[in-house]
């Protein structure tokens, strides 16, 4: 049962049937999927969900998709771990890491894309593409393996190696001259030419829905609690504004009772228009050339950066950008706190926590709970160091070079 | 030889249907005024109360967002294209 029933413009409420669209005609807005809620109250329960599958479709009434016909690779229900010794360094109290580097591609992704890839066939498509930093090619490649669909991925031509590599492997890579706001709108003007599915076009309203999908997990793992403050890295403003539309819709739909959840955004310094807009107290979110090492990340003009400002000010939080160096180190303090190994996006994440635990934006007394959305072996260049010498095959061998540490 | 300015097909019902529309040469804001001119219904579309273009329009000379140059004072030479996209995208 699908409980979606329109699309609607985020800005002027107009309404349009439910087809390949993600704009509003009339006022350019961005169309969002809306649901029949009553009905989805009146079928949703936390013991159905406790009883579906362990992937995101055990959320398939809050999905714009028929769940039983999904292109399904396992995205979702990833594990959600209390992180006491990283907690203990920055000085705060619970803090959570929900480990989304454990989805089919190794980043969040995933989800966006097996609900847009389900409703791609829905519609008749046969050829999927997406403008994408690298993590979204890989996920939209195997999702069209999967279902048997052709696909063009795009993608600026200075990525990480091994999203190129991996995606290639899985499909067709189109490498672009230009950066990812290059890439996108190229897409934009492809939606105009060809029959495709562009998952980030115009299937966006669709692909964004599966991105809420974080705040639905967060919420059941937490025992159907939510946190205090969620912290959330920011490309393009979506994930953010779809967490914090998924907290919504659990109280709307009667699973959890109130939705007092501070969001708060992660930027790096070198791509940093929300948070700069953030600061400035402005609503005017300024696009930026992009110039760092946190690539997944490196949108300069934010499609959702004015509504993920206006979610982080209505809910009491933050936006933060970190430097390249303190991007590294986090890293390496989440590997060696949490045993998690993060590409730099989670990185920036991990620095932004660090950040605002140090100026206050962040207490101890607080259940925090921090996203981590791809995995650290896509993105190994920003953390390679030199080969460790080897050593002779003896404990003798052994001891010559370790007892010296102690 | 014109400039040209390319309209993306939910506005072209806007435009009698015309994909491209020749406009003079000179500055992107006085183009855009000069399609407004002839085509009066895409006033309110493309542009806000305060004349400038709505949040969810993005404008391109050749390959080019006029918020890296000049805005509306962005200057289009003759041939050049003049694209106008939804913003609402990526991600």
């Amino acid at each position: 049962m699908v409980f979606a029933e329109s699309l609607i413009c985020r800005e002027c409420s107009r309404t349009y049937e439910l087809a390949p669209a993600y704009f509003c005609e009339w006022c350019f807005g961005p169309l969002d999927v809306l649901y029949d809620y009553e009905a989805v109250a009146e079928s949703i329960s936390r013991e159905k969900i406790a009883k579906g599958p362990p992937t995101l479709w055990r959320y398939a009434d809050l999905l714009p998709v028929e769940a039983s016909a999904a292109t399904d690779l396992g995205a979702g229900f990833t594990p959600l771990v209390r992180a006491d010794r990283l907690a203990e360094v920055l000085g705060l109290g619970e803090v959570w890491v929900k480990n989304d580097t454990l989805n089919p591609t190794n980043s969040f992704k995933d989800r966006p894309v097996t609900v847009a890839v389900t409703k791609a066939i829905e519609f008749g498509i046969k050829t999927v593409a997406c403008a994408s930093t690298g993590n979204l090619a890989n996920a939209v490649a195997a999702h069209a393996a999967r279902a048997g669909l052709d696909s063009y991925v795009f993608v600026p031509h200075d990525i990480e190696r091994s999203k190129i590599v991996a995606t290639a492997a899985l499909g067709r890579v189109v490498a672009v001259q230009g950066n990812y706001d290059d890439v996108n709108r190229l897409c934009v003007q492809l939606t105009e030419e060809y029959p495709w599915g562009i998952v980030n076009v115009n299937l966006r309203p669709y692909y964004a829905e599966g991105s809420k999908t974080l705040a639905f997990e967060t919420a059941e793992q937490l025992g159907w609690e939510l946190p205090d403050h969620v912290v959330v890295p920011v490309a393009s403003g979506a994930l953010l504004t779809k967490i914090a539309k998924g907290f919504d819709e659990l109280v709307q739909v009667g699973l959890v009772d109130s939705a007092e959840v501070r969001i708060s955004g992660a930027q790096a310094e070198g791509c940093s228009p929300v948070a700069t807009a953030f600061e400035e107290g402005s609503d005017d979110v300024r696009p930026q050339k992009p110039d760092t090492i946190a690539k997944s990340l490196a949108i300069g003009d934010p499609a959702d950066g004015y509504y993920a400002l206006r979610e982080v000010r209505r809910s009491g939080g933050a936006i933060a950008a970190v430097t390249e160096d303190e991007i590294v180190e986090a890293i390496h303090l989440l590997a060696r706190t949490e045993g998690i190994l993060t590409e730099p996006a989670g990185g920036v994440t991990v620095a932004t926590l660090a950040k605002m635990a140090r100026d206050g934006r962040v207490t101890d007394s607080e259940r925090v709970v921090i996203y981590i959305t791809g995995h650290g072996l896509k993105a190994l260049e920003v953390i390679a160091t030199d080969d460790p010498v080897p050593i002779p095959a003896t404990v003798d061998g052994f001891r010559a070079e370790f007892e010296k540490e102690e | 030889m014109p400039a040209t300015i390319r309209i993306p097909t939910s506005l072209q019902g806007l435009t009698e249907g015309s994909s491209e529309v020749e406009v003079p040469a000179g500055q992107v804001g006085a183009a855009i005024d000069d399609l407004i001119t002839r085509y009066p219904d895409l006033g309110e579309r493309l542009l806000g109360e305060d004349g400038k273009p709505r949040r969810f329009v993005n404008i391109f000379v050749a390959e080019d967002d006029i918020r890296f140059l000049d805005g509306l004072e962005t200057t289009v030479t003759d041939g050049q294209v003049v694209t106008i996209l939804p913003a609402m995208a990526g991600g």
